[in-house]
């Protein structure tokens, strides 16, 4: 029973992480991922404080906040020049910080370890169950998580075309009269979601690697966004499972080698691709030479 | 307040800690400035997190916990990192954020792998790892102080011996191109230099926050100056005060890490710097927005006011 709900949490983290990693790589902003994942610590830290509990919903509402924060602050200091990249590392690593010194600083009221909040404790899924009304409803990670995922799936699947015209082409959203700003923030407070519901259960490095790699992968094997959307989850659950095995056979961090399994994938798409890899248009080339 | 300077530098370990914090602060804001103009400020970051393989491999293979050797193992892995980026951009329809997320995720879940291995491993004893996460100034003893400062001075060396060649390549590869010079290896060479000052900056600050140090007193410097020269001196210097006020506060207050309060100092500074720089501050080109639409202002009035005069001869005339 543990294997199925460790399997299940890894598949819908990877699942709501690879649909958002998709606009993500297309729009050229595979780091702000990264940044807002990172940036929402001191959100997690504040609703810790504040409300006293290791009640999700706080920290839910604490970390989303901190991730609009941080894109806002990315959006002004661009707005006043900077190029984007330094913008977002400004920004992600000063959040940090101050995430990082509030949990030093309350160490004996924070029950957080800085090393759970990175690698996560997916293991430990299983133990951490929900009640409703007297009955045991399965792990609470996997409820956050469900909901997350039908949240993500609802808004993507009702504002498909907007979304889509904004990751290709902004301006052309822009002209017909799509709010792209406010999409933009769409997308964003999903990410920020997401990674906190995830953040709990299975760590920042499998929120990134999730958001990033899959679609990676699916960019290389597609030019069509309902495809490529398709693979990269695709390619999510196949991390998911080989990572697990590959955990289980070596007695190391699950999510580590999920990430690993995830990286593998990539190699793979970049070599073996039909249309983008490296392999088939190197003998492309020589065929056309001959 | 020159009393409790006093009283902190007396300590010979914070001593050893400050002189270290000044010295990575300095060298990573100089050679920040030059990744910063080549839009690759996210770079520190990638291979700070990239690093992580190369250090558990260090380690499995000597079993012993030596910083020299841990260096050694990050800087070939940030080697390795650079590469891999370079090449996933080069060969295919990835651009480069995306190349450098992939390579910062994999690389550091690799590391996360081996350093779950090394914890269930027989030997154990991997307690100085886990520091490398979060960084551990008040751990730095003299030789890691000599190391920085090794550090530092190869870093000053190599970038005043290839000064002009830097610049040319970080305003104008294709400039520099077409002058013969052979900018490929110029670019590796500053994401070497860079690989140096993360791998040293991560026993400091840890790997998360040791972008920061690349980053934010580089772009803090920018907001003063158009002059590369300047701005390179200027970045070397916020770099080492944040280190200092890292430092001096974490020595005052009990639990306080050095890291994250020294990244927070180079944030202040940065934020001073975007409020308050003469031409390029947001408060400069406030005031000149506003001077501007004032005369525009005053000028409109006085247009009107001559062409109702006009108007009012004219009429007068009429009459």
């Amino acid at each position: 029973m543990a294997t199925f709900w460790i399997i299940l949490t890894a598949i819908l983290v990877s699942s709501a992480c690879a649909i958002l990693g998709c606009f993500l790589i297309l729009r050229r902003m595979a780091l702000v991922g990264d940044a807002i994942s990172h940036a929402v610590l001191p959100g997690i830290a504040i609703a810790f404080l504040w409300s006293g509990s290791r009640d999700s919903l706080w920290m839910l509402l604490g970390a989303t906040v901190f991730g609009l924060l941080t894109v806002f602050f990315i959006q002004s200091l661009q707005a006043g020049g900077l190029s984007s990249d330094a913008s977002i590392g400004i920004v992600f690593t000063a959040l940090f910080a101050v995430g990082v010194i509030l949990i030093s600083l309350n160490a004996q009221h924070i029950d957080l370890d800085l090393d759970c909040v990175l690698f996560g404790e997916i293991a430990y899924v299983q133990w951490d169950t929900l009640t409703l009304g007297g009955t045991d409803v399965g792990p609470r990670a996997v409820w956050m998580l469900g909901i997350t995922l039908l949240v993500i799936l609802v808004v993507i699947g009702l504002f498909y075309k907007q979304f889509k015209l904004c990751a290709f082409d902004p301006a052309l959203a822009a002209a017909c009269g799509i709010p792209v700003v406010l999409f933009h923030y769409l997308l964003m407070g999903l990410v920020s979601m997401t990674s906190v519901a995830s953040f709990e259960s299975v760590g920042s490095i499998l929120v990134v690697g999730m958001l990033i790699v899959p679609a990676a992968t699916a960019y290389l094997l597609t030019d069509r966004l309902g495809k490529m959307i398709l693979y990269s989850v695709l390619a999510g659950a196949v991390s998911s499972v080989g990572g697990y095995l590959m955990a289980y056979a070596l007695d190391a961090s699950i999510a580590g080698c999920m990430v690993a399994v995830a990286g593998i994938l990539f190699v793979l798409a970049l070599l073996l691709s039909p249309k983008h890899g490296i392999v088939f248009r190197y003998a492309r080339r020589k065929f056309a030479a001959r | 307040m020159w009393n409790w300077i006093a009283a902190i530098l007396s300590d010979p370990n914070t001593r050893w800690i400050l002189l270290g914090c000044l010295l990575l602060g300095f060298s990573s804001g100089i050679i920040g400035s030059f990744t910063f103009l080549r839009r690759q400020s996210l770079m520190g970051d990638t291979l700070a997190h990239a690093a992580l393989p190369g250090i558990c491999i260090a380690f499995m293979l000597t079993e012993t916990k030596s910083v020299g050797l841990f260096l050694f193992g990050a800087l070939v892995a940030g080697i390795v990192a650079t590469f891999g980026i370079s090449w996933i951009t080069r060969y295919s329809r990835i651009k480069q954020d995306a190349a450098m997320g992939i390579v910062l995720t994999v690389f550091f879940g690799i590391g996360v792998v081996m350093l779950t291995r090394i914890q269930h491993g027989a030997s154990g004893s991997q307690s100085g790892l886990d520091k490398y996460l979060f960084g551990q100034a008040a751990s730095m003893v003299m030789t890691d102080v000599y190391v920085m400062g090794g550090v530092c001075l190869v870093l000053l060396i190599a970038c005043l011996a290839w000064f002009k060649e830097f610049k040319l390549v970080s305003f104008d590869p294709g400039f520099a191109r077409g002058m013969g010079l052979p900018v490929g290896m110029l670019e590796q060479l500053i994401l070497l230099l860079t690989v140096i000052a993360v791998v040293a900056g991560i026993q400091a600050v840890g790997v998360v926050l040791v972008a920061a140090l690349l980053v934010t007193p580089a772009a803090a410097a920018r907001c003063w100056t158009d002059s590369l020269s300047l701005m390179v001196l200027l970045a070397g210097v916020f770099g080492a005060l944040s280190g200092a006020t890292g430092t001096i506060f974490s020595t005052l207050v009990p639990n306080l890490p050095t890291g994250p309060v020294t990244v927070l100092a180079a944030t202040v500074l940065f934020a001073g710097s975007a409020l308050l720089a003469p031409r390029r501050g947001l408060l400069a080109r406030r005031l000149r927005s506003m001077q501007a639409k004032s005369a525009y202002l005053r000028e409109e009035h006085a247009t009107l006011q001559t062409l109702s005069a006009q108007r009012a001869q004219q009429e007068r005339g009429e009459l």
